[in-house]
């Protein structure tokens, strides 16, 4: 099985994380490791170098070696977990290109995955899951992705993300100026990176997984301090403020973090404690107001169409769908003039991922400069006004996303500039 | 071949969880008679033992109530800490600093009026084991050190501090070379009420008091928010340095007041022994009630019955190590029972075959 979160030992190399925990007797024989893998490679079409330490390879180097560690045990039934997540357009080409290799071969392949486009193109079969039950096997040939849709959510639901139109903001609403950051070891993990985001638009952020979305977004919330650079509210600057700082200017940006159950919401809590994790202060005096926290609660409840047995359940327990929408919700709420979401829809059901895009389409219409970053290029070709591809923490370009095709979006993501062009 | 499988349990009711706490208690007074059995007594001869032995008389039931002070105290103290995640096993230190502390208010104004006099003993003994346990919490803010190990071994020197003072400089001298300290004046010793000393009034109101503080206030909200997760509650705009000394100060500072009652109300003057090791007693109590304040009485009484009844139990002849291993049994049973009640465990046949 090849995990959606690799299973590596990150300073060993290539050819060691392969033979881990297999090794017959106590020594071995790097050559002879050195041989199997290149016959493996060879003959699934594969490219791992043996002696390439892990820390050093990219992600979808790193996906070939979690592949290879099955094969060379010799399976030929293989699983994929959102195998897809992490790649660019040209690297799950050549996934793909590997994975039919091995059909051919006779391997069996199992591949998780949410994104329509690719179930169609690698499977023969399909089954589809729904709250833990099998709702049906089909042969992709003979299906559609709406049919596939509708078995997965048990209803009609349009795929149609819609892109209102709305008048911007006459001057940006949050402008990032040259913001640089570096990581402990001293490597720029942003890099002069500037852009500018208007009330009513929504700006997607294109990018390999660890290209610096995370730390763009800790940076704007007042996480994360920045090395250098410049990030204006409505013109006033509000970088190194504290979170609190933040709130208490009057500023409000609200934040949905990629790690919902880690930093967004309170795991171990019930609703109504996490719909007031950021509005318990409001009222004087040392205690809590616990009518109001049970009144919104109930109402972000109602709002969102959270399903939850009571307000008073833990959040942990909820279903992703729902744990998002407790998230968003109470964000919402707090009438944010700037949302900066990341991953919004990670982990969700078609239908459950529609409603939020909807949700996040309702905020721009009101005006909300919204930050979007996202992973499925689809939906941000759809869902953006622009789009800001980066790569390694720079920006490559911010472009139309009607004038770009997804492969051009991808060389971008690997770093290449469009003016480059050809590779 | 059959296959044991541990799965997440959805959802569990409140009343199917305490279902199985309690089942969990009987099982493990069952084991423990079983156990007795063994040893040659007869099991339903010793529980009765436990009960006559720490609540048949009235200074029985006395000396039960006066562990129950302490250890419900010291138990509010750590609970606080625990809820935040802080792990402060330094009970015992800020017990002692504590009574330290209500000790110099006590012999620096021995004269002054009780009604003042003693709730200055308390506010001594609160500052005093609040800043000792501020001591570790400053390190972790500062150099992330391990709380658990510095409050572990600030309790050591909290202790020989006090072997100090007993063996040097407080050295009673009328006390004809014993290594004692002077008795309190007579301003600094707790009113009994009821028969028992005014500490079970000032437990009561404290319990009451957390309940309301961990509850209902905005601190307790904001421990619970740290102690689940750090990040998040950065994220909400918390100042967690702040949080992390107010819950570590009230931590400690409940544990100094232990220390005050028991310095003031049982020693009448403060020991190096005085603690007889319930401030990590205090640790399991704590954790058996769930760090909930109500509970945290309940568990106090009952551990104090059989920490009470071990005395008597060894004068009439069965070794006290019956009580602790009836202990033993009840914590491993309940902490077991919670395993029960997040995972459900089923024992089956494996059904499905390796793929022909």
């Amino acid at each position: 099985m090849v995990h959606q979160h690799f299973k590596l030992v990150d300073v060993m190399t290539a050819a060691e994380n392969i033979v881990i925990g297999q090794e017959k007797g106590v020594f071995t024989s790097k050559k002879r490791m050195a041989q199997e893998i290149s016959a493996l490679n060879e003959k699934y079409g594969l490219k791992i170098i043996p002696d390439k330490k892990i820390y050093n390879m990219s992600v979808s180097e790193k996906q070939s070696v979690e592949i290879m560690k099955i094969l060379y045990r010799g399976a030929d039934v293989l699983i994929l977990d959102e195998p897809t997540a992490v790649l660019t357009p040209q690297e799950i080409t050549a996934l793909f290109d590997i994975l039919r290799r091995m059909k051919e071969q006779g391997c069996s392949i199992i591949i998780i995955t949410h994104k329509m486009a690719e179930v169609m193109d690698i499977s023969d079969r399909v089954t589809v899951l729904r709250k833990g039950e099998s709702i049906a096997t089909v042969v992709t040939k003979e299906t559609t992705p709406k049919q596939l849709t509708e078995m997965m959510v048990g209803g009609s639901v349009s795929l149609e993300i819609e892109r209102p139109k709305v008048t911007l903001s006459e001057k940006p609403l949050l402008s990032v100026k040259n913001l640089t950051k570096r990581d402990y070891e001293g490597v720029n993990v942003l890099n002069d990176v500037s852009f500018d985001i208007y009330g009513g638009e929504i700006l997607g952020v294109a990018g390999i997984a660890g290209s610096g979305q995370k730390e763009l977004c800790e940076i704007i919330a007042g996480l994360d301090k920045a090395n250098g650079g410049e990030i204006t509210f409505d013109g006033d600057s509000i970088l190194g403020l504290s979170p609190r700082a933040i709130l208490k200017k009057g500023i409000s940006m609200s934040f949905v973090p990629e790690d919902r159950l880690g930093m967004g919401l309170v795991a171990g809590m019930s609703v109504t404690n996490n719909v007031i994790l950021k509005s318990y202060n409001r009222n004087r005096g040392p205690f809590l107001d616990r009518k109001f926290a049970k009144s919104l609660a109930e109402q972000i409840v109602s709002d969102f169409d959270i399903s939850t047995p009571s307000v008073n359940h833990e959040v942990k327990k909820l279903s992703g769908g729902n744990i998002q929408k407790v998230l968003l919700g109470r964000e919402i709420w707090l009438a944010p003039r700037v949302l900066i979401t990341a991953y919004p829809v990670r982990g969700l059901d078609i239908g459950a991922s529609y409603n939020i895009y909807r949700v996040i389409n309702e905020q721009k219409k009101k005006g909300v400069a919204v930050l979007f970053i996202g992973e499925d290029l689809d939906v941000l070709k759809s869902i953006s006004d622009r789009l800001m591809v980066i790569h390694s923490g720079e920006v490559i370009d911010i472009v139309d996303p009607e004038e770009v095709t997804k492969e051009d979006i991808g060389l971008m993501m690997l770093g290449h500039h469009r003016e480059e062009g050809a590779v | 071949m059959s296959h044991i499988q541990i799965s997440r349990r959805a959802n569990t009711s409140r009343l199917a969880e305490n279902f199985v706490r309690i089942g969990a208690i009987v099982a493990s007074l069952l084991l423990a008679g079983v156990v007795m059995l063994f040893m040659g007594y007869n099991p339903i001869d010793i529980f009765g033992k436990i009960i006559t032995s720490s609540l048949s008389t009235f200074s029985r039931f006395t000396e039960t109530v006066n562990k129950t002070i302490m250890l419900t105290t010291l138990s509010l103290g750590i609970a606080v800490a625990f809820r935040m995640k802080f792990w402060n096993i330094g009970a015992e230190g800020q017990f002692y600093m504590g009574a330290f502390g209500a000790a110099l208010a006590a012999f620096g104004f021995p004269e002054l009026h009780p009604a003042l006099l003693l709730p200055l003993m308390a506010l001594f003994a609160f500052v005093f084991g609040g800043l000792w346990a501020m001591i570790p919490a400053l390190l972790k803010a500062k150099f992330s050190t391990s709380e658990t190990l510095v409050t572990l071994m600030m309790n050591y020197i909290a202790v020989s501090f006090i072997s100090y003072l007993q063996y040097g400089p407080w050295k009673d001298p009328a006390s004809l070379g014993a290594a004692k300290i002077a008795r309190f004046s007579d301003n600094a010793i707790l009113p009994k009420v009821f028969g028992i000393h005014a500490g079970w009034i000032i437990m009561l109101a404290l319990v009451v008091i957390m309940t309301i503080v961990l509850k209902y206030t905005k601190l307790g909200y904001q421990i619970d928010v740290l102690g689940e997760s750090e990040t998040t509650a950065r994220y909400a705009g918390m100042n967690t340095l702040k949080i992390m000394f107010a819950a570590v100060m009230l931590s400690g500072g409940l544990c100094g007041l232990a220390g005050f009652m028991q310095a003031s109300a049982i020693e009448k003057s403060i020991t190096d022994s005085m603690s007889g090791g319930l401030g990590f007693t205090a640790v399991i109590t704590a954790w058996l009630a769930k760090l909930k304040p109500p509970v945290i009485v309940v568990v106090s009484f009952a551990f104090s019955m059989l920490l009470q009844s071990g005395k008597s139990l060894q004068v009439i002849g069965i070794p006290s190590s019956i009580t602790e291993i009836l202990q033993g049994v009840i914590i491993f049973f309940v902490l077991g029972s919670e395993f029960l009640i997040n995972y459900k465990v089923s024992f089956r046949r494996n059904a499905v075959k390796e793929a022909e």
